[in-house]
């Protein structure tokens, strides 16, 4: 019989080695997946892992890996904060819809101006947008005690159906011909956010990511507001005692969150997306909560879990192209990891012990 | 005695680092109350737990009724005729008293068939119960009275009681012990365990004295003097407090008309609270479990607010303030449960002793953390109070019970409080930390802060305490000087009686 | 506009079909939560359902056997989610979101196949002449059998919870599984069996999404109403006849709102003054009896509220616009979240009766 004991404190070995494992883990069971599809396994995982980063067309997929971590990095860095002081916000695809709509709706305002205050406008209302987009929750949990969970969640879809209406409606490019969408931000060059360094894919969204990182290092390590976070997630009632103010602790980690996911739909609809449509969303603020957990919800951790969901993207395109590998195949495998992850994760807690029943 | 029921020879039980139970022995005749004595970690609930299927051990045999015993799970226990009656963790708040009996049973009858029988078996034995209540509305005493009608109602061959008294006043102590006696005459053996000697030369006709995991000795309590057993139990020397007596000072703390809800829907509010403490005292706070204390402490840590001007620390009303603002004023406390509330589990202590320290140590410096000095704080708490650990790097929950105890009470006192208010400070606590614990609390006293000790433990009270009052659902007695306190005048306070002679007292 | 064309019959009748996906999936998970988990993964164990039961239906041509597939499908996936909390003690709310994302991911992958195809038509029960009573026929009488189990699981788990030792049983666990299982019952087991349930529900509900209500397989079909069943659980205070009221409610606003759509209906501006006016009076009347000293400032904002709404609806009087059909479709996300607000906030009586031990994980350490 096998059985669990706690370990006396965390394990630090294997906090770090468990997201290893579970990458591994997870190759393992996606190769299963794959041939289960009748698709070569080793192919498969080579073409999502191996060939984007050291493969014939590595120089153009290195440029999209940033492309894509950067979002995926700045909203799992917000994410991370309320996660680990128990705030639970599920809507960070909501609150970059929201960023992106509130950014670009300044940069179109100002069209066709020219001035170099009209980017730094779009991005503190890109800011601004999933901010307010996150204080929904934040007051409606403090005010009233309501579930952040559902709510942030439910209020995605609510920012889905106000996406469509934007791009249908308000922010309709007049000389679109009608189509849905609006004017494409990368022709418009004061609202638009370049490739800072050709062929490397970093715009200003990713050296943003980069700060974020950075910046929730110190805060984690070296801040007292850090330690309250900490404090708050892994035991309420202590940081109840130590003068945490949970309300306060909500509104800060939701609204931290907020931002940097309005920030990630800003920076990628004047970048990479070019506009808002109505399938602008591709389910970054999903994916960024696998990153956030892969990641241990710790800033570098998630700057490299950050980086291998990326890669796990820009793979699975290129698997779709290349293999006619279905395009949902990658959301399983990442779901998978997640899943993987949490397994693995009982090993930093718990020491498996063989016990052997005696014959009485 | 030749007739045997329950027969443990030989149980052993071993966890990772530590012998919970080793070659444990001991017999009980139907008929019999005998006594499970030992210190707090003594392998006495290791024990029970085994007998009764919650636990298997690693080596030895058992038992009952002439039959060999091996109960895999507690349904099996049940089935022999083995019921126990645990001194937590066994009633469901939210289910009533109908609710609650009928999971202890292995085949309950309909509801309101088994009500009735509630209430018969309840007026048998003395014990009024209401079958239809919320056991979340119940008190302390009557929820005990629950676990022992669920027992009494599969008619068990052997009755474990495990504490049972360090949850009631002592009048309540006298109609259980009435309840067991009669039990006890109608044949059923009773395996009794406490710490409390009196108790146990009361009502006991066999004892069995366990000491870290082992049996140390067998005696007939009524035999033996507590002394002696006292010795058997604790296997040392005890270093008794001691304190010399000091006029009163200034008061430091100063609670008029405190009331505040509870936090919690079952909680205790606290009602119309009056309270002075004096520089250089100890106020011994008593009472039954869950009368008010954590609702006391946590309206005195700041935790919970209260109007501003009912509660005053050296005259300035602190009522409104959070913990950290009556940190900065002086006013510091050390909670009851100490993972989870003083201490989070799993940080290193460097972390849990910048919790409450960042304040009065000057550990951060615009917002930001030193390292170095919350590590350089954690070692003087280690040092100073002699925890044992590696070193502050070590997280909350490797440490004992003991260790860790000391550190949070020490984490207190190195910071100098104007007042301190402890909950419970040696609950579970082995018998030498707790006397480091008592002495460092006297200290602290000698050298002139206010202190407010709560605690249900009334021997501790007694010991320490200038000053006693009393928690009866919410409500303080007025202080009494502890000397000379009776036990009667005590189960009187502790039962809500307070007012009766305070002038007898003067006298 | 002609909301005339609205007849009262067939909404009532189609709201309780638009409602049954999310009943079911609802009391799923209240029996889930009352022993004490939460499992955030309906969404994906529906999805699941969806395309387990659509497969299966598609390829044997039954309906009730793609119906068993799908209640398999979900207790499958939902087993993932109860090996990982209750064995491997993984954090509930992370699994159970996890559950969500994979079971998105993995419908998607099997449902490839399906795409375009029709599900075999599933009919009504037949009540003889008692289908053909006017109005009362087509409310009670006309539905498959899916809507009348779904009601009469209704009736079980209500009286499974009340009456049945299982069922305190299973309270217990939900209450203190530190007291349940010092009492020698199997806490894990009792979860575990608990979350078999509750996926087979949600796998009931996805399919009756894919085979019934619209009836075709696409990608991320549930579109939210696993997160909506969650949300209902709270609004019925964890009680099977609120379960009830609460799907049939929302179902309600959901076909009114698509009705509101087909008919093109016009939407007074007007309303909005009105509904300014009595958001002012409400929270001024929740002041003055609250018993608390009002705030000047809340006062003030009252008063700007309510002259706000005023001079609004006179301004835009007699206008009507176009109601958008976005907003349309948000509306029951948007009513969800406030009846979610409306009941957490009366002073905590969701929080009071909500299971003691909901979300905490259980580690036998004796």
């Amino acid at each position: 019989m096998i059985r669990l004991d706690k370990r006396p404190q965390p394990s630090r070995l294997w906090a770090a080695v468990t997201p290893l494992v579970a990458v591994v883990l997870t190759m393992l069971a996606g190769g299963a997946l794959f041939a289960f599809l009748g698709k070569n396994p080793v192919e498969a995982i080579r073409t999502i892992f191996w060939d984007p980063v050291f493969g014939e067309f590595a120089w153009y997929y290195r440029g999209q890996l940033l492309v894509k971590a950067g979002p995926l990095i700045l909203i799992a860095i917000g994410l991370s904060l309320g996660f680990r002081a128990g705030i639970w916000n599920i809507g960070a695809e909501g609150q970059y819809i929201v960023g992106a709509i509130c950014g670009a709706g300044v940069g179109l305002a100002f069209y066709p101006a020219e001035g170099w205050y009209i980017f730094p406008l779009m991005v503190i209302a890109g800011a601004l947008g999933g901010f307010v987009w996150a204080m929904i929750p934040a007051i409606l949990k403090t005010r009233f005690n309501t579930n952040e969970i559902l709510v942030s969640l439910l209020l995605v879809y609510v920012a889905e159906q106000l996406l469509a209406s934007m791009s249908l409606g308000l922010l309709r490019n007049p000389e679109g011909a009608g189509f849905p969408g609006s004017r494409n931000l990368k022709q418009y060059e004061a609202a638009s956010n370049p490739e800072l360094f050709a062929g490397t894919g970093m715009h200003w969204g990713v050296v943003a990511a980069f700060l974020a990182v950075i910046l929730a290092y110190v805060l984690l390590n070296r801040h007292m507001l850090g330690f309250q976070i900490r404090l708050t997630g892994q035991s309420p009632r202590a940081a109840r005692f130590a003068g945490v103010r949970p309300n306060l602790l909500i509104v800060v980690c939701l609204g931290a969150s907020g931002a940097l996911a309005g920030l990630a739909g800003l920076f990628e609809v004047s970048g990479p997306a070019g506009q808002i449509s109505i399938d602008f969303n591709s389910g970054y603020g999903f994916t960024a909560i696998i990153v956030a957990f892969l990641g241990r919800l710790h800033p570098v951790g998630i700057l490299l879990a950050g980086l291998l969901l990326a890669l796990t993207f820009i793979g699975g395109e290129a698997a779709q192209a290349n293999m006619q590998l279905p395009a949902s195949a990658i959301q399983a495998f990442q779901g998978m990891l997640l899943f993987f992850l949490l397994a693995v994760d009982v090993l930093a807690n718990y020491r498996f012990r063989l016990k052997k029943r005696e014959a009485a | 005695m030749n007739e045997v029921l329950l027969s443990v020879e030989g149980l052993t039980k071993a966890y990772p680092g530590v012998v919970a139970n080793d070659a444990v022995s001991f017999q009980i005749a139907p008929g019999e109350v005998h006594a499970l004595l030992g210190e707090n970690g003594a392998g006495k609930s290791t024990l029970v737990k085994m007998i009764y299927g919650l636990v298997r051990p690693d080596a030895g045999r058992m038992t009952f009724g002439g039959a060999a015993f091996e109960p895999t799970t507690p349904h099996a226990a049940r089935a022999a005729g083995v019921a126990m009656v645990f001194q937590h963790f066994s009633l469901f708040e939210a289910l009533n008293v109908a609710e609650n009996v009928a999971l202890g049973m292995e085949s309950p009858p309909p509801q309101r068939q088994l009500a009735r029988r509630i209430r018969q078996v309840s007026e048998t034995y003395g014990l009024p119960l209401d079958p239809d209540r919320l056991v979340g509305d119940l008190s302390a005493g009557e929820r005990q009275r629950v676990e022992i009608i669920r027992c009494l109602l599969q008619d068990p061959k052997l009755l474990i009681m495990d504490e049972p008294t360090s949850v009631l006043t002592p009048q309540e102590v006298g109609i259980l012990f009435e309840t067991l006696r009669k039990l006890q005459a109608e044949g059923t053996a009773i395996l009794y365990i406490s710490h409390k000697l009196e108790e146990i030369k009361t009502l006991c006709d066999g004892a069995t004295i366990l000491r870290l995991g082992k049996v140390v000795g067998e005696c007939n309590p009524r035999e033996e003097s507590a002394r002696s057993m006292a010795e058997m139990m604790v296997g040392q020397e005890l270093h008794t407090p001691s304190r010399e007596a000091k006029e009163p000072g200034e008061v430091v703390l100063d609670l008029a008309a405190l009331s505040v809800a509870s936090s919690n829907p079952f909680g205790t509010s606290l009602r119309n609270v009056h309270l002075e403490v004096r520089s250089g005292e100890i106020l011994g706070v008593g009472g039954v479990a869950g009368n008010g204390q954590d609702e006391m402490l946590a309206a005195l840590s700041g935790e919970t607010s209260a109007p501003p001007d009912a509660i005053k620390l050296c005259g300035q009303d602190i009522g409104h303030l959070g913990p950290n603002a009556r940190r900065r004023l002086g006013l510091l406390a050390a909670p009851e449960e100490r993972l989870g509330h003083a201490a989070a589990p799993d940080m290193s202590l460097t972390e849990n002793a910048l919790l409450t320290g960042a304040i009065r140590e000057q550990l951060t410096g615009g917002g930001f953390l030193h390292w170095p000095k919350a590590r350089d704080f954690a070692g003087r708490i280690i040092e100073a109070f002699d925890v044992r650990t590696p070193g502050p790097e070590n997280a909350a929950r490797s440490l004992s019970g003991g260790n860790l105890q000391k550190f949070v009470i020490g984490r207190e006192i190195l910071q100098r409080p104007a007042c301190l208010v402890v909950n419970q400070p040696t609950w579970g606590v082995d018998a030498s930390a707790a006397a480091a614990i008592r002495q460092a609390l006297m200290d602290l006293a000698a050298e002139g802060a206010a202190v407010v000790v709560i605690s249900q433990d009334l021997d501790e009270l007694m010991e320490i305490s200038d000053r006693f009052a009393a928690l009866n659902e919410g409500r303080l007695s007025a202080p009494r000087p502890a000397q000379g306190l009776t036990v009667e005048e005590i189960g009187m306070m502790l039962g809500g009686a307070h007012d009766m002679e305070v002038a007898h007292v003067e006298a | 506009m002609d909301l005339s064309a609205i007849n009262p019959a067939v909404l009532i009748a189609s709201l309780m079909v638009a409602a049954t996906p999310i009943l079911l999936a609802a009391l799923g998970e209240l029996v889930v939560e009352k022993s004490g988990v939460l499992n955030l993964g309906v969404e994906g164990m529906m999805i699941t359902g969806a395309v387990c039961g659509y497969a299966v239906a598609v390829s044997t041509g039954s309906p009730a056997l793609g119906f068993v597939g799908a209640a398999l499908g979900g207790a499958l996936m939902s087993m993932v989610f109860g090996i990982l909390t209750q064995y491997f003690m993984s954090n509930q709310v992370a699994t159970g979101l996890a559950l969500t994302l994979f079971g998105l991911g993995l419908s998607a992958l099997i449902g490839q196949g399906y795409l375009q195809l029709r599900p075999p038509p599933v009919g009504e029960v037949n009540f003889g002449p008692l289908a053909d009573i006017p109005a009362l026929g087509t409310i009670f009488f006309q539905h498959d059998a899916m809507v009348y189990l779904s009601l009469a699981l209704v009736g079980a788990v209500w009286a499974f919870l009340k009456f049945s030792r299982w069922g305190l049983i299973l309270r217990a666990v939900g209450e203190s599984h530190d007291a349940a299982h010092a009492l020698g019952y199997k806490v894990i087991h009792v979860r575990l069996m608990a979350i078999a349930f509750g996926g087979a529900c949600a796998g009931l509900g996805g399919a009756y999404l894919s085979l019934i209500r619209v009836p075709q397989w696409t990608e991320g079909m549930t579109a939210g109403a696993g997160w909506i069943a969650l949300a209902i659980v709270v609004f019925a205070s964890w009680k099977p006849v609120w379960i009830l009221v609460g799907a049939y409610l929302f179902g309600g606003i959901t076909v009114l709102q698509l009705n509101l759509q087909a008919a093109g209906a016009m939407f007074p501006l007007a309303a909005i003054g009105w509904i300014l006016v009595g958001l002012g009076l409400i929270d001024a009347l929740v002041q003055h009896f609250s018993g608390k000293n009002p705030s000047i400032l809340r006062i003030v904002f009252d008063i700007c509220l309510v002259a706000l709404g005023i001079f609004g609806t006179w301004w835009v009087h007699g206008t009507l616009v176009p109601f958008k059909i976005e907003y349309l479709s948000m509306s029951p996300y948007l009513i969800t979240i406030l009846v979610l607000v409306i009941m957490s906030s009366g002073r905590g009586r969701a929080a009071l009766s909500a299971p003691a031990a909901l979300g905490k994980p259980f580690h036998a350490s004796s």
